[in-house]
């Protein structure tokens, strides 16, 4: 008797919890179908492209915000009436911050949805995972964030910062006004390492001290015992390089303040952090920090100007906007303008050759496509003020070309990557 | 002395928050057996309950705001209990004794509970207040009546059904307001009130007030745990209940409810925790994620079944790790001679990631000399 009652219970919120995810699924399921249907236009002659990245897992905080900037830019081209007079249809696929899903997902907007071209990825880990799909394909994918260099592919165009353009001018910056002694802090994967190494060979170069490095495993927030050896290492004070990412800066930041370590004497430069990150970790941890990127919300430009009202009428009042949003943002014009210039979008070595040699009036400045497909940008330093935006206090007289093979590591001085010519090509000695 | 003492504390800071968050799982693992892997997401509702009392406190301006804390702690407390409640009564009680089928299913709440929070909004939560009083209302009628369980499946789908369609319905009217996440997939910021950011300085090194506050709720917490469970009525049900479950029902325990209630105590403590972790970092779905296997680990080590054990293991990991990880002890060790090799390869693990591979280690050694933890359970209850 008592038996069968429990399992009659058992079926009654056995269903009651089916019943609530299923729910949950349809409720959530709902939403993403909408987003994909967005972009489909009125007559059926359109021209299709990708976007690719994560709208889900850890990374979906970051990449979405560089996937409504592409929108926005193919909003804005359809309304002024499109590539070649026709209409840009976006196929959206989700990385779901999984790099075999990436490689996954390319190959089907590739083959299946057949785009002309796909705007995507964030982290390297994602790019590397569908460098090798568009290279044996022979496709064409933009990549519209910072990274660590040392690649430069014929089938990609990255419009993200090369270390020449963000990395080494900030070191060069601090050893000229922060002072010699460096701590570097990064998560442990290969951005930060790479990254870090980089840093330690310019340091050599240059009279700077490396005295400590540590890195993070993503995700961890436990970060005590860095903070002593940034005490230990440097007693009066330092330059802290800080490639975290993700949650690990907010617990960084934190406990960096609750043990004392204040700006003025132990500055941190933060290769990671831009507007979205500083409302994300709070303000009040950041005052005074630093952070080197090629764009931030406070550039005086009027494109600029333009593109941060735009994007505030079109996402919302409080939103911001930053550099991996902005890079994204100037590459769909680039390919625009490519495509313009070829002709047709179907020929890809045509748009790719076209590609090359682009300028744009982007919200950062003019920027140009180089043959190396890296794109020349002004580099800047900013300093976190009391309203989370940045004050820029340094940048370039004007835009740096990109160096992909970097100059202080020695197993790459002295190479260089140049697609317009078939004898160089990816890597050749200067 | 000064960087022993500092190392102590910071051991000691590192082992309480672990303490924290474990001691809800000690009672849960170590008291009822239940492999609850959804602990680190009850943590994670007691910080996203932190974040909306910060929220209302912040409007209601400057000197309430800096008390916030003290609000947000039972409200963390109250919303993981009740999680913890439902979670027990529509799951955990048909499973008892099947540790591994808890773990199974609580994973699976695990993975709810994340997306929950991602997509929570308005329209959701009419949805699912719109399918329970349907669902649960016919249950109670048909009850009374006495009709069979057909009628019960019927009423679930059709309430499902009812309730999808008014969600939708809902969404169709565009209401941003309605169809706007709460909270996002977005990790949100909890800021610490202005008194419990800084902290004491004390010679070149300063002790944050964040870090003494948790070890204070910490050293609360436990005092109140073991006040509790030693001298308080439920609290020698709850012991009895988990010594000799039939025993203590054939002298008139209600052990249903003392089951309710001490997976409730349980998830509420782990509320507590989540409040404490938002002083130290953000808090996003995967916040619990994060501190999952930390708990695990101080629990087993600590051997299930006992608070007092898992006190000693948070500690012992905490002041571990931070010993190795800061590379405190390899410069200790390198000023005795005869120590040199042992220092080298103290600083070799002298960085966050390898200290954990050691951390790691250690326990896997330490479980091979001692299976069942550091103060294993004795008696009878054992080969049961």
């Amino acid at each position: 008797m008592t038996k069968g009652l429990g399992r009659r219970k058992f079926l009654v919120y056995g269903s009651a919890g089916l019943g609530s995810s299923l729910l949950l699924k349809a409720l959530t399921g709902k939403s993403a179908t909408a987003t994909n249907n967005l972009f489909i236009a009125q007559n059926g002659d359109t021209i299709k492209v990708g976007i690719l990245h994560s709208l889900s897992g850890t990374m979906a905080i970051s990449e979405n915000t560089v996937v409504e900037a592409e929108k926005l830019a193919i909003k804005e081209i359809n309304a002024a009436g499109g590539v070649l007079g026709k209409q840009i249809e976006a196929v959206v696929e989700d990385g779901a911050s999984d790099w075999p899903t990436f490689a996954e997902k390319a190959e089907k907007l590739i083959d299946q949805d057949q785009v002309v071209t796909v705007f995507g990825c964030w982290t390297s880990a994602s790019r590397k995972a569908v460098k090798d799909v568009f290279e044996s394909k022979n496709h064409m994918l933009w990549y519209p964030v910072q990274y660590e260099g040392q690649e430069c592919s014929k089938n990609i165009f990255y419009t993200g910062a090369a270390p020449n353009q963000q990395i080494e001018p900030a070191v060069d910056w601090l050893l000229a006004n922060k002072g010699k002694q460096f701590f570097l802090v990064g998560s442990d994967y290969v951005f930060p390492r790479t990254a870090n190494t980089i840093i330690k060979e310019q340091l050599k170069v240059k009279g700077g001290q490396t005295v400590g490095e540590d890195y993070l495993p993503l995700g961890n927030t436990e970060v005590t015992p860095i903070i002593t050896k940034i005490k230990v290492a440097m007693p009066s004070g330092g330059v802290i390089f800080n490639s975290l990412n993700g949650d690990s800066n907010v617990a960084f930041f934190k406990q960096l303040q609750g043990a004392g370590l204040t700006p003025d004497k132990y500055p941190v430069m933060s290769v990671s952090i831009a507007e979205e990150e500083v409302k994300q970790i709070g303000k009040d941890f950041l005052v005074g920090h630093y952070a080197a990127w090629n764009y931030f919300q406070t550039v005086d430009t009027p494109a600029n100007q333009k593109w941060v009202a735009d994007f505030k009428a079109e996402y919302g009042a409080d939103r911001v906007t930053n550099d991996p949003m902005e890079a994204a943002y100037i590459m769909v014009y680039l390919w625009k303008q490519a495509v313009e210039k070829a002709g047709t979008s179907q020929d890809l070595e045509a748009v790719r050759q076209a590609a090359v040699g682009q300028t744009f009036d982007a919200p950062e400045g003019l920027v140009t496509m180089k043959p190396n497909h890296h794109i020349a940008k002004t580099v800047r330093i900013g300093q976190v003020r009391d309203d989370g935006l940045f004050n820029i206090v340094w940048s370039t007289e004007g835009p740096v070309d990109p160096l992909p093979w970097n100059q202080y590591v020695p197993e790459t001085k002295g190479f260089a990557c140049d697609w317009t010519d078939p004898n160089k090509g990816e890597k050749y000695k200067m | 002395m000064l960087p022993i003492l500092d190392g102590l504390f910071n051991g000691i800071s590192i082992g309480s928050v672990l303490l924290i968050a474990a001691l809800g799982l000690a009672i849960v693992f170590g008291l009822m057996g239940v492999i609850n892997l959804a602990h680190g997401e009850l943590m994670m509702l007691g910080g996203y309950g932190t974040f909306v009392v910060q929220n209302v406190f912040k409007e209601l301006g400057e000197p309430w705001f800096n008390l916030y804390i003290f609000f947000a702690i039972p409200v963390a407390f109250i919303v993981a209990a009740l999680m913890g409640l439902i979670l027990e009564r529509s799951v955990i009680r048909f499973l008892y004794g099947r540790p591994l089928e808890t773990l199974l299913a609580t994973w699976g709440v695990s993975l709810i509970l994340q997306q929950f929070v991602r997509s929570v909004n308005w329209v959701m939560v009419i949805g699912m207040g719109v399918f329970c009083l349907l669902f649960f209302g016919a249950m109670f009628f048909l009850r009374r009546l006495r009709i069979g369980n057909w009628a019960l499946w019927l009423m679930g789908w059709l309430s499902l059904g009812i309730a999808i369609v008014s969600g939708i319905l809902i969404g169709k009217t565009g209401q941003e307001a309605l169809t706007k996440a709460w909270f996002s997939a977005r990790n949100v910021d909890v800021t610490a009130p202005e008194w419990l950011r800084g902290g004491v300085p004390l010679g070149n090194f300063q002790l944050p007030y964040a870090r003494l506050f948790i070890i204070g709720l910490t050293i609360i917490a436990v005092v109140g745990i073991y006040w509790f469970l030693n001298a308080s009525d439920w609290g020698l049900r709850i012991r009895s209940v988990t010594q000799n479950r039939t025993m203590s029902s054939c002298l008139g325990i209600p052990t249903a409810q003392v089951d309710a209630l001490t997976f409730a105590l349980g998830s509420g403590l782990a509320g507590i925790a989540g409040c404490a972790i938002t002083l130290l970092g953000s808090v996003g779905p995967n916040t619990g994620q994060n501190y999952i296997v930390d708990t695990f680990m101080v629990v087993v080590v600590g051997g299930v079944g006992n608070l007092l054990g898992t006190i000693v293991a948070a500690m012992a990991i905490g002041i571990l790790s931070y010993l190795i990880g800061s590379g405190t002890l390899a410069v200790l060790l390198v000023q005795v001679e005869p120590l040199k090799p042992l220092a080298d390869m103290f600083l070799f693990f002298a960085t966050t990631s390898m200290a954990k591979v050691l951390i790691f280690a250690l326990i896997i050694a330490f479980l091979q000399v001692k299976p069942a933890g550091i103060f294993p359970q004795k008696g009878r209850t054992v080969e049961l």
